[in-house]
């Protein structure tokens, strides 16, 4: 092939699983406008929907509990995931290791079917020898921590592998102690993977319809619970809004973020350019 | 890089002193223990127990000062027996091996042109593949529905244009239900593709090339044994979720494709019956458990990677 086809197969190729991957993301924002109440007939454009949504509490109820869910899935999970990605990187040798590693992964491709079933019968059985945990915000929240542990502890050991552990040796041989070394030099330059790790459990947790069916009780119906029963019975114009909703946040979430993190890459890449001194 | 790793670790290993590094294992671990693996003990448990009334009985109950072990085998026995079972069991496997190999066949081409294109756009155009990832899987999944049926967008635009005069049958079809899964997991296939792609040394194509070989025949016998662990991770990625899949059946799948993972929903959410259902779940890891150990393996060297 010439360089040109080359180009041209390339582009086509890539544009077309661009376009697929956000075709269902366009036509949800543009029906979400949709003045008909049959939400595959454009009907002109509409607010209707939306105003609607602000009436609809079974939706705002759920989400508010979704954000609080998905809130403490976030910590929760940067926090042990940080732990795990540590353990796996500094400590080669450990027992139990291999089954550490495969504990950790496994989540990341188990069904949450496997995982909220397993996790349920768990509970109930504990619940019948000590009398708790009733079923409801806590039980969600463990459910999708072990979930985004998992994607926390990919994301933070791939950031930890790139470090250069010559500036937590520099610390140390400057006298820090090792928690300081731990507070002031590791963490500050895993942030950034942080920052991502708890973004990307967050949303997750916010998305979840398996675990949480699994795992709610009465009182506790996420959002994505309330929505995945209503797309079920067929089309309903309240999810496009919804959906349209989530995309504008997420858009600027992820925008904030990436600006904010391009910024302390840049920062810390040039601490890390002014710490090494030349030495002729 | 051998020796700044093991410096790094004795470091750490001298510093942290003993405490710190058990308790820096130790917390994951026990969480991990009692919430991942304990569960699943569980669930082998009620497997082979009996479904009381309400609860399942105890495997183990003292009658008459004797120690009774009440193990039945009979949900597996069950499902051997109900054609059913064996049914969603094969077709779960078909449609997630169906969906693994279009995932690479679209992903394989798009990861290779994105490693190849210019460093500076990279970065871009790898943040619009994950993109999709941060919004709603659930909606995403959704849009589908508006997509495809009858009296939806593809068919009014294919009847507008005159290529049909009746709405084709698309959504609850085999056909809407792989759509939907390749379009979840396409990006699960992209990135481990690209990350092995961009990393793989030119020159070894250039040699080939130098020595005669067609641009075709390098493709062939570099790059693509040399992305070989991109390709196991890729498809386990994609292939084990979708075994046990429950969300994208139930909301593009139709009568004809039942799954494994709608079965086990319906025997615990529909008929109650958790010994069932937790044998059902027992069989899909026994499905899964020979890829997941290919895919762990391959985690493993990937995490360990800079072991010396």
């Amino acid at each position: 092939m010439t360089p040109a086809a080359d180009r041209w197969t390339s582009n086509a190729w890539m544009g077309a699983v661009y376009i697929f991957l956000y075709l269902p993301i366009f036509t949800l924002i543009l029906f979400s406008f949709n003045a008909s109440p049959m939400v595959t007939n454009w009907g002109g454009f509409s607010l209707r929907w939306y105003e609607a949504l602000t009436r609809d509490r079974e939706i705002i109820d759920g989400f508010k509990l979704s954000l609080e869910i998905a809130f403490s899935t976030g910590c929760s999970s940067v926090v042990l995931g940080t732990l795990a990605a540590l353990s796996l990187h500094r400590f080669k040798r450990f027992t139990g290791r291999t089954l550490f590693a495969g504990m950790v992964n496994s989540p990341l491709v188990m069904p949450e079917v496997i995982i909220g079933l397993s996790l349920l019968l768990t509970l109930v059985s504990v619940q019948r020898l000590f009398g708790f945990p009733e079923r409801g915000f806590a039980t969600i929240w463990l459910g999708h921590t072990l979930l985004g542990m998992a994607y926390a502890t990919v994301v933070v050991l791939s950031r930890l592998q790139e470090l250069s552990p010559s500036l937590e040796e520099a610390a140390q041989d400057l006298g820090a102690l090792p928690l300081q070394v731990f507070f002031l030099v590791t963490l500050p330059l895993v942030s950034q993977a942080l920052a991502s790790a708890w973004l990307l459990t967050f949303t997750l947790s916010l998305d979840d319809v398996v675990i949480s069916a699994f795992l709610n009780g009465p009182g506790s119906t996420t959002m994505p619970i309330t929505i995945f029963s209503r797309a079920r019975l067929g089309l309903s114009p309240s999810v496009n809004t919804v959906a349209t909703l989530t995309v504008a946040v997420v858009s600027i979430g992820v925008l904030a973020a990436s600006v904010w993190m391009s910024k302390a890459e840049k920062k810390r890449s040039q601490e890390v350019a002014s710490a090494y001194r030349k030495v002729d | 890089m051998t020796n700044l790793a093991r410096g790094g670790m004795t470091v750490y290993a001298k510093f942290m002193g003993p405490w710190g590094r058990s308790l820096v294992i130790g917390v994951p671990m026990v969480f991990l223990l009692l919430v991942f693996l304990l569960p699943f003990l569980v669930v082998f448990k009620i497997s082979v127990s009996e479904m009381d009334t309400v609860y399942f009985k105890d495997l183990l109950s003292v009658k008459d000062e004797l120690v009774v072990l009440a193990f039945k085998y009979g949900n597996y026995i069950s499902l051997t027996q109900d054609a059913l079972y064996f049914k969603a069991y094969l077709s779960s496997i078909k449609i997630a091996a169906i969906t693994t190999s279009i995932c690479l066949a679209i992903a394989y081409p798009f990861a290779y042109f994105l490693a190849r294109s210019p460093a500076q756009r990279r970065p871009a155009l790898l943040m619009l593949v994950m993109l999709p990832f941060w919004t709603s899987f659930l909606l995403r999944v959704y849009a589908w529905k508006i997509l495809l049926a009858d009296a939806g967008v593809l068919n009014n635009l294919v009847i507008a244009l005159g290529v049909a005069s009746e709405p084709i049958k698309m959504l609850n079809t085999p056909f809407s239900l792989v759509l939907g899964m390749v379009y979840t997991y396409v990006p699960f296939m992209i990135l481990p593709l690209y990350a092995n792609l961009v990393k793989m040394d030119l020159r070894l194509l250039e040699a080939a090339l130098d020595l005669g070989a067609t641009p075709w025949q390098g493709f062939w016998r570099i790059t693509v044994p040399l992305s070989k662990s991109g390709i196991i991770a890729g498809s386990m990625l994609v292939f084990i979720p979708c075994v046990g899949e429950f969300v994208i059946p139930e909301l593009l799948g139709g009568p004809e494709t039942l799954m494994i993972g709608h079965v086990l929903w319906d025997e615990f959410f529909g008929n109650n019956d958790w010994p069932m259902a937790a044998s059902v779940a027992v069989v899909m890891v026994g499905l899964i458990i020979i890829p997941l150990a290919l895919f762990n393996k391959h985690q493993a060297e990937s995490t360990s990677a800079d072991l010396p």
